[in-house]
């Protein structure tokens, strides 16, 4: 009994950030990489799974060069006793239609009985990675998860899914089957020093495309997604800004405050 | 030059105003070509939506009796590329909502099409279909397009697009769906906590707070602070997770709309396109966040850019 994790590093642009030469993307050496916060819900509710059955491996998978293994060992930190990456640089600005292709090579390969991924990332929330995966392997899926009660051996799955203002729905799901896990469905543990010691030793197995069966040239023909044209800083509103001391802004900001109020 | 395909979406017998804002959207897109804008109604009885999407700039409604009540991916799916497959559309155009989270990405990798979500502008660059959405937090927007592919599948962002008042009445058409087997079931809905506490929806001084509170210690002087300024205290969706404040107070798209607000103060809270969903309305929108790059202010009217604690103690000795 295996449940595949896809997590992802993500990059956060910094205050002042400038375009690559090409413009289509912000030049990495103004991005902080770090993990997909969507990742630690869903790495989460598989190792909760792990622990309450015996014989649940729960093995985390990104796509990414080199330096996104952090994200592995972060989560073989908490738990987990090995990781996959898989990368090439034909794989550098996929759209998520050739991540999706990647990750259906990496469930053949692997025969997981779960997939759970993040709903969306926060660098260009897409939230088509996980969907589209179940598409391509032909799985049942349901997106934004808030609830799972299953284990191992359960034909179906009893789930919460968040929808609008407030209202959740309960459906059940067919398994094999891939969710998409939302925020706050529990509360991400944090890894132990022990933990972290320990995640170094254990095993990432670095995948290239041709062991998976797939070439730069098979994602090409399939097409992306999308293609990126061109990015930009977009004009925003700008709030009036509030200067001075804080006790004067605070003076400011009940003077506005009053002035609204009774305006009102 | 195919047409442009909107799918209708409904919940519990309303339909969901998104819809009107995704066939907006899609007259936009048409401008001032001879395109054709279809929308497909899929639902257990098409009928009942048929009155309401016959907006202006419709040329027809499809109707396509599903056997479900409520939203089922599989369905959905298979409904939609059965649409496709019969009808060729350039683009098809969903509203970018929690159900189309959950199908429209199959959609596209089932039916090999292009595909953008959260897209807040489509428009055609000559023959070639552009769409604009943001990126990093916001921060950026990206400009897209989708060589090679003759069928694309767009989510439009909520709140975007202003659905028109005129009817029209466009021709309507039957469609029979394949049918498709239903692997995930609706058990029901749970509608969310009355708890007893305040309504927020209805609250027009409020006061809200985000991840910048820190800890849950910190949450009780932020409470005495909303009393003494008369307003009510709002959250974002980090807090509620936490727990720290009832799911009844959180503001943005899974949380409430605080639709009669007329003051919103936000202390250390970023701005997520899902917390602004629910507050960015509001005419005064006061901010007080450390990063001065927070998205918060790009909306606010006024912004202090400094600790939301410091901020906090100068309010309540000065009120």
């Amino acid at each position: 009994m295996k449940i595949l994790v896809p997590v992802k590093q993500i990059g956060v642009v910094d205050e002042d950030f400038e375009l690559r030469g090409d413009g289509k993307d912000v030049d990495p050496d103004f991005l902080n990489f770090e993990a997909n916060e969507w990742d630690d819900y869903s790495y989460e509710a598989a190792l909760q799974i792990m622990e309450a059955a015996d014989g649940v491996e729960v093995v985390p998978v990104t796509v990414g060069p080199d330096d996104a293994e952090d994200v592995l060992r972060r989560c073989l930190a908490k738990g987990g006793e090995r990781g996959i990456r898989v990368w090439d640089d034909a794989l550098e600005d996929a759209s998520p239609a050739a991540i999706v292709q990647v990750l259906a090579k990496v469930v053949e390969k692997e025969q997981p009985d779960m997939v759970f991924t993040g709903t969306l990332s926060s660098d260009r929330s897409y939230a088509q990675t996980g969907v589209g995966l179940a598409a391509a392997l032909g799985w049942p899926h349901a997106a934004v998860i808030t609830g799972i009660e299953w284990k191992p051996g359960d034909p179906k799955a009893t789930l919460l899914r968040e929808l609008e203002g407030g209202l959740v729905e309960q459906l059940s799901v067919n398994c094999p089957v891939v969710l998409t896990i939302q925020l706050g469905i529990n509360t991400p543990r944090y890894a132990s020093l022990r933990g972290v010691k320990q995640a170094k030793e254990k095993p990432v197995e670095d995948l290239s495309l041709a062991d998976l069966g797939l070439s730069g040239d098979d994602l090409a023909a399939a097409g992306g997604s999308f293609r990126v044209r061109r990015m930009y800083k977009p004009e925003t509103g700008q709030a009036e800004l509030i200067e001075g001391t804080p006790a004067e802004q605070a003076a400011r900001l009940v003077e506005i405050i009053n002035e609204l109020k009774g305006a009102a | 030059m195919g047409e442009i395909l909107v799918v209708a979406e409904h919940r519990q017998g309303q339909l969901n105003p998104a819809t009107l804002e995704t066939i907006a959207a899609a007259v936009n897109l048409k401008g001032g070509s001879d395109r054709k804008i279809a929308v497909a109604v899929l639902a257990e009885n098409p009928d009942d939506f048929v009155g309401q999407v016959g907006k202006a700039g419709v040329d027809e409604i499809v109707k396509v009796p599903v056997g479900v009540a409520s939203f089922q991916s599989d369905t959905y799916e298979a409904a939609v590329l059965a649409l496709a497959e019969a009808r060729k559309p350039s683009v098809i155009m969903l509203p970018h909502t929690v159900d189309t989270w959950g199908y429209a990405p199959a959609v596209a990798v089932r039916g090999g099409f292009g595909c953008a979500t959260d897209v807040f502008e489509a428009k055609y660059d000559g023959d070639e279909l552009v769409a604009v959405r943001a990126a990093y937090a916001e921060k950026l927007h990206m400009e897209v397009d989708f060589p090679g592919k003759d069928t694309v599948v767009l989510t439009v962002r909520t709140n975007v697009f202003k659905p028109s008042e005129d009817d029209a009445s466009p021709s309507v058409s039957d469609f029979a769906a394949p049918p498709a087997e239903a692997r995930t079931t609706h058990m029901k809905f749970i509608e969310p906590e009355q708890t007893g506490d305040v309504d927020i929806t209805q609250a027009e001084y409020m006061l809200s707070i985000g991840r910048g509170v820190g800890e849950e210690d910190n949450v009780e002087e932020f409470k005495e602070l909303a009393d003494t300024l008369g307003f009510t205290l709002g959250c974002s969706r980090p807090i509620a997770d936490n727990g720290w404040l009832p799911k009844s107070r959180q503001v943005g798209q899974s949380g409430k709309t605080v639709a009669k607000c007329k003051v919103y103060v936000a202390l250390g809270i970023s701005g997520s396109v899902q917390h602004m969903a629910g507050m960015k309305h509001v005419p005064n929108i006061i901010a007080v966040n450390k990063d001065a790059e927070a998205s918060i202010f790009t909306i606010a009217r006024y912004g202090i850019v400094g600790d939301m604690f410091e901020i906090a103690e100068e309010l309540r000795e000065q009120m």
